[in-house]
């Protein structure tokens, strides 16, 4: 039982409990990057792109960096319309919302951002699930 | 595509749409790890549990399939399981296993054919606040039955009834995502129905709850625990509850692996059966 209880406390080791999320994100800068790669490969992906067609991409990409600055902690204040508001009759279902999180993951790693962090910030996001997918 | 480039300026943004490279992304409605693998019996689950969960990463309006290989390796048995599974819509799974028992020590063989479905009743893995409630059979049949019959089972065949409930938390305890699965099965199966069932010492339906809890320590790693508990129908030999620790690798959608330590208790009268579990799932 103790050889079970060090493997697993080596396991779950690599944890930051000395820095906030929006630090773990890389702050201001770090978040826009996260997002800018979000949505580069989400207007690479078929199966969601077609929502994006005519949206003024900069404006979204500024609202949801700032929006998740405010989230994880950071001194900004989210300026956009509510979740339930900003996505009415675009027909997102479970799997767009699906593609679009795993965008995030891939940006999120790719910026090397600790599994810790990004679980917090999927943890933050999830709960939106209801106001964005219409079914 | 153009039109894609109309707005702002001086930033790679403002072009996204025009110039981003064919979807280098994952196909599959659902995340990473959301069909988990296929347990012993064929059903989507974890090892020795069927989950909640539906095989294979198909949503709304999708087909999936998986076949899978499992085999169990302890002291004096050894398992070997082929299995398959189709599921629509992440709605309703169908599953057919086979299971080859091979009885090492003592000489000779058993096996079955397990079919299995599973429907989706409500709730969704990782959104909402519902756990994923789904309700599943396994219909079970013997092919060789002299054995069995000889130890005291009553029947060649019989039905599991089950219902599960899983749910994820992607920002669980260490920050860490978090699985757990109970399930609640009625059954007379004899060490999975391998040795029949009912039996000489008791010839009815239990209710027997089994559980699973497994973190992901990354995107494609997961340690975790099940536990199942077992009917004890036949005066022969005492049947005990089984589990396992086990480590699962989700490289991508279409392959898992997972590798386990088993024990499970005495069988046939073998007492202490431990040892090792190995199956790899591949998914369509
Ligand atoms: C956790 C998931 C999501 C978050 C946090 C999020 C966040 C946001 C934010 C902050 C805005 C700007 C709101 C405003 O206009 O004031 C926005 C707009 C938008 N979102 Fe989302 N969103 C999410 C999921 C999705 C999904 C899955 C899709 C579709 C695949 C989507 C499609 C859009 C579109 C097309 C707009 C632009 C609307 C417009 O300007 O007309 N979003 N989102």
């Amino acid at each position: 039982m103790k050889i079970v209880l060090l493997l697993a406390a080596l396991l779950f080791a690599p944890l930051s409990f000395a820095q906030s999320l929006y630090q773990q994100l890389g702050e201001q800068q770090g978040i826009e990057t996260i997002v800018e790669e979000m949505l580069y490969q989400v207007g690479g992906d078929e199966r969601i792109a077609h929502h994006f067609d005519g949206v003024d991409i900069m404006r979204v990409h500024k609202l949801i960096s700032e929006q998740v600055c405010d989230l994880s902690g950071g001194p900004c204040d989210y300026s956009g319309e509510d979740m339930k508001t900003s996505h009415r009759n675009m027909g997102v279902d479970n799997a767009d919302f699906n593609a679009l999180v795993e965008h995030l993951i891939a940006a999120m790693e790719k910026e090397d951002v600790p599994v810790s962090a990004q679980n917090q910030l999927l943890g933050l996001l999830a709960p939106m699930h209801g106001d964005i997918v219409e079914e | 595509m153009m039109n894609k480039c109309l707005y702002g300026g001086g930033f790679l943004l403002t072009c996204v749409l025009a110039l981003s490279p064919p979807a280098a992304a994952e196909q599959g409605a659902r995340l990473l790890a959301t069909g988990g693998t296929s347990s012993l019996e064929g059903s989507g689950g974890g090892g020795i549990v069927p989950w909640a969960t539906l095989s294979s990463y198909a949503g709304e309006d999708q087909f999936g399939a998986t076949v899978n290989l499992s085999e169990v390796s302890v002291d004096d048995f050894r398992l070997s399981v082929q299995g398959a599974s189709l599921s629509w819509n992440n709605r309703i799974e169908l599953s057919y296993a086979e299971q080859t028992f091979d009885l090492s020590t003592i000489g000779g063989e058993l096996s079955q054919r397990i079919i299995g479905a599973k429907v989706r009743l409500a709730g969704n893995l990782i959104y909402g606040d519902l756990p994923q409630i789904s309700l599943g059979l396994q219909h079970k049949k013997n092919n060789d039955y002299e054995l069995p019959a000889a130890v005291g089972s009553k029947d060649d065949n019989g039905t599991d009834w089950y219902v599960s409930a899983a749910k994820a938390w992607l920002d669980g305890p260490f920050h860490r995502t978090w699985v757990a699965n109970l399930t609640l099965r009625s059954s007379k199966a004899n060490q999975l129905g391998l040795l029949g069932f009912g039996g000489d010492k008791e010839d009815s339906r239990e209710w027997l709850a089994e559980a699973s809890v497994a973190a992901f320590i990354n995107r494609y790693w997961a340690v975790g625990v099940e536990y199942r508990q077992k009917p004890d129908n036949l005066s022969f030999a005492e049947e005990q509850d089984w589990k396992d620790l086990f480590v699962a690798y989700f490289p991508n959608k279409h392959v898992s692996v997972v590798g386990a330590y088993t024990d499970l208790g005495s069988i046939a009268g073998l007492n202490d059966q431990t040892g090792w579990y190995l199956s790899v799932q591949a998914a369509f």
